[in-house]
């Protein structure tokens, strides 16, 4: 996964910009800005994060001012305005899930990575956060990962366990 | 066992396919009603079924559909939410991931029936597995000619494209859903005009929850009256319940509506009781918005009746002492948990995912999170449940969009009802970061209608 300067110009390569002008197609001849979500989805899973320099290029491929970027991508929770680690362990903290144990579980992720919500760890590997209903109260404790969104449910601290350490081993066969 | 319309062959292998659905019948209503039904035979079929939303407001989907405005020459659309983000709500995902078949023929039948031919399918952004799953669904469906252009000969062409969120609950509520699908923020619109006059790019739009939608097929299959036929009352057909908390089966059920709460509860059929051999404390029966119920009154009216699974039944006696249907979450709390964590858990919650629009919700939802926080860490005073009671009343009906009387509801049903365990908080700071208050009284049988709280 490419780390890119906030200050640093970003080029899209011609296989993203292939994806973008699939996506845009979807929608009525000068609607492309409904394609703006899909876009930054995608922008995301290319760089681990929205930078201001992808952010703008987005508007600039989807004709519209950058601050119609910044103002969406600020408002919904999925876009990281800031570098993360490769793997982000999103963990459902609303009702249901706090029901049959979802605290627990972050305490324990956040002793086990060392790091507190929202900060990377020193290798840059994992960075973990509380996110509202993820849809899967019955399954709970659960967990995603993205770009994919997998999903991990009925959360123990061993299964936690685990997928760190499966997530650590996979990114050492890179 | 009950009727299963939607989920009959949820555990067939293979059913994800294309090929495994038609075997099993599937895709017989798009035939049905391209070839032998005009778009109007087909709004008639649900007006008789007595379909009401399956999102949570329970509005009758066939009446939504007749409001369509059809002017010459303008574009109309079917949009499909998909943002299920409810706490205790997870049926369209278990859907989508399963038969996702199922919302693909329904798409079709309906966007046949409102003269749409482009419709969306609006999925949250979390759900990226589902969306490929519909993807791939939608592109079997375009290959074998179920969509695309002159669909089976009739003439009728339709593109269905699947769209992401970016994660936001507002945009469950269909004008913030559509103000995204335009990308732009959820700010939910001022209404009127309704989307089904200026929707989606400013045309009329129908917006309707995947369950709804999936729940087209077997009308158009059986016959609008057959699918009014099950069920009780008003609240006709077979609905999802998706079932959560402290129970021995959690999971997602179809259950045909009016059978008792209890029997949903206790039965194997269902949930199988309550986990760990403990006692039921409380239940919130369609999504976290809806109302929190003492034990007692989940099972049971105020006089004493049996309370059902209906969207009648479970509002009986008002918000005094009935709850709704809602999206059919149903979580459930045994005897350890602790009422006023949990109201602050959901205050947290509708904090977090308020829009910013309206004040009464952006600052109410912040004032809910912080006195409930205050309480629930043992520096409460009894002056703070007063003016939580007073906070939640003042954000109730004065937003643009139903979030904030989803924010207000949990909080005014949990002081309602579990007052004592409020003030027990502030009675016993120390106590109560060690211990639970427990089932208390709530289990108890009521014996005579209690009083209604006074609201001022």
């Amino acid at each position: 996964m490419l780390k890119v300067e906030e200050t640093q110009p970003v080029e899209f390569s011609s296989a993203l910009l292939a994806k973008f002008d699939e996506i845009v197609k979807r929608y009525p001849e000068g609607k492309q800005k409904s394609a703006l979500l899909p876009l930054l989805h995608l922008v995301q899973a290319e760089y681990g994060w929205t930078s201001v320099p992808a952010m703008d290029k987005v508007a600039e491929f989807l004709k519209i001012q950058p601050i119609e970027v910044y103002e969406v991508a600020s408002f919904y929770t999925m876009y990281f305005l800031q570098p993360k680690g490769k793997y982000v362990l999103e963990v459902c903290r609303t009702g249901p899930c706090c029901l049959v144990g979802a605290e627990k579980i972050m305490n324990h992720i956040e002793q086990k990575l060392g790091v507190k919500e929202g900060e990377v760890t020193a290798d840059g590997l994992f960075s973990w956060r509380g996110v509202e209903c993820l849809a899967a109260c019955g399954f709970g404790p659960v967990l995603q990962i993205g770009p994919e969104y997998t999903f991990y449910e009925n959360l123990t601290e061993q299964s936690v366990d685990q997928l760190i350490d499966d997530l650590k081993n996979k990114d050492l066969r890179q | 066992m009950g009727r299963k319309l939607l989920l009959e062959h949820i555990n067939v292998p293979g059913i994800n396919t294309l090929a495994v659905y038609r075997e099993k019948g599937g895709y017989r209503a798009v035939e049905k009603a391209l070839k032998t039904l005009t778009p109007d035979d087909v709004v008639e079929e649900v007006k008789k079924s007595g379909l009401r939303g399956r999102g949570g407001a329970g509005f009758p989907t066939g009446m939504k559909w007749s409001f369509l405005a059809k002017p010459e020459g303008v574009p109309r659309y079917l949009v499909c939410n998909g943002d299920e983000s409810e706490p205790g709500t997870f049926k369209d995902r278990y859907l989508m991931t399963h038969i996702p078949h199922a919302l693909i023929e329904g798409m079709i039948v309906s966007s046949y029936a409102l003269g749409a031919n482009t419709s969306y399918i609006y999925v949250r952004g979390e759900m990226m597995p589902q969306i490929r799953i519909l993807e791939r669904a939608i592109e079997e469906a375009k290959a074998a000619g179920w969509l695309g252009k002159n669909i089976l000969g009739t003439g009728y062409d339709l593109e269905l494209y699947v769209q992401p969120g970016g994660g936001a609950y507002i945009c469950g509520e269909e004008t913030a859903l559509l103000e995204s699908l335009e990308g732009k923020r959820g700010n939910p619109r001022i209404k009127p005009p309704f989307p089904a006059i200026a929707g989606l790019y400013g045309c009329p739009t129908v917006v309707n929850n995947v369950e709804s939608i999936a729940a087209v097929v077997p009308i158009v299959n059986d016959g609008g009256d057959e699918y009014a036929k099950i069920g009780i009352g008003r609240s006709t057909g077979t609905k999802l319940i998706s079932a959560s908390g402290n129970l021995v089966k959690p999971g997602v059920y179809e259950i045909e509506l009016g059978i008792p709460v209890e029997e949903f509860i206790y039965s194997d059929e269902y949930c199988g009781g309550i986990a760990n051999g403990k006692r039921l404390k409380a239940t919130v029966a369609g999504g976290s918005s809806v109302p929190i119920l003492p034990a007692n009154l989940t099972l049971k009216y105020a006089n004493g009746e049996p309370r059902l699974m209906s969207y009648e039944s479970l509002s009986e006696g008002g918000f005094a002492t009935g709850t709704m249907l809602g999206s059919g979450g149903f979580i459930a709390f045994d005897e350890d948990q602790c009422i006023v964590r949990n109201t602050w858990n959901f205050s947290r919650f509708y904090h977090h995912e308020s829009c910013g629009q309206c004040s009464p919700c952006r600052e109410g939802t912040g004032w809910m999170e912080k006195i409930l926080h205050k309480i629930e860490h043992g520096h409460g005073t009894m002056e703070d449940i007063d003016l939580l009671w007073d906070v939640q009343r003042k954000i109730e009906g004065n937003t643009i969009c139903p979030l904030g009387d989803a924010a207000a509801w949990p909080v005014a049903s949990a002081i309602r009802h579990f007052r004592d365990e409020f003030e027990w908080h502030v009675k016993e700071p120390m106590k109560s970061q060690s211990t639970n208050y427990g089932l208390a009284n709530y289990a108890n049988p009521i014996e005579k209608k209690p009083e209604e709280v006074k609201e001022s």
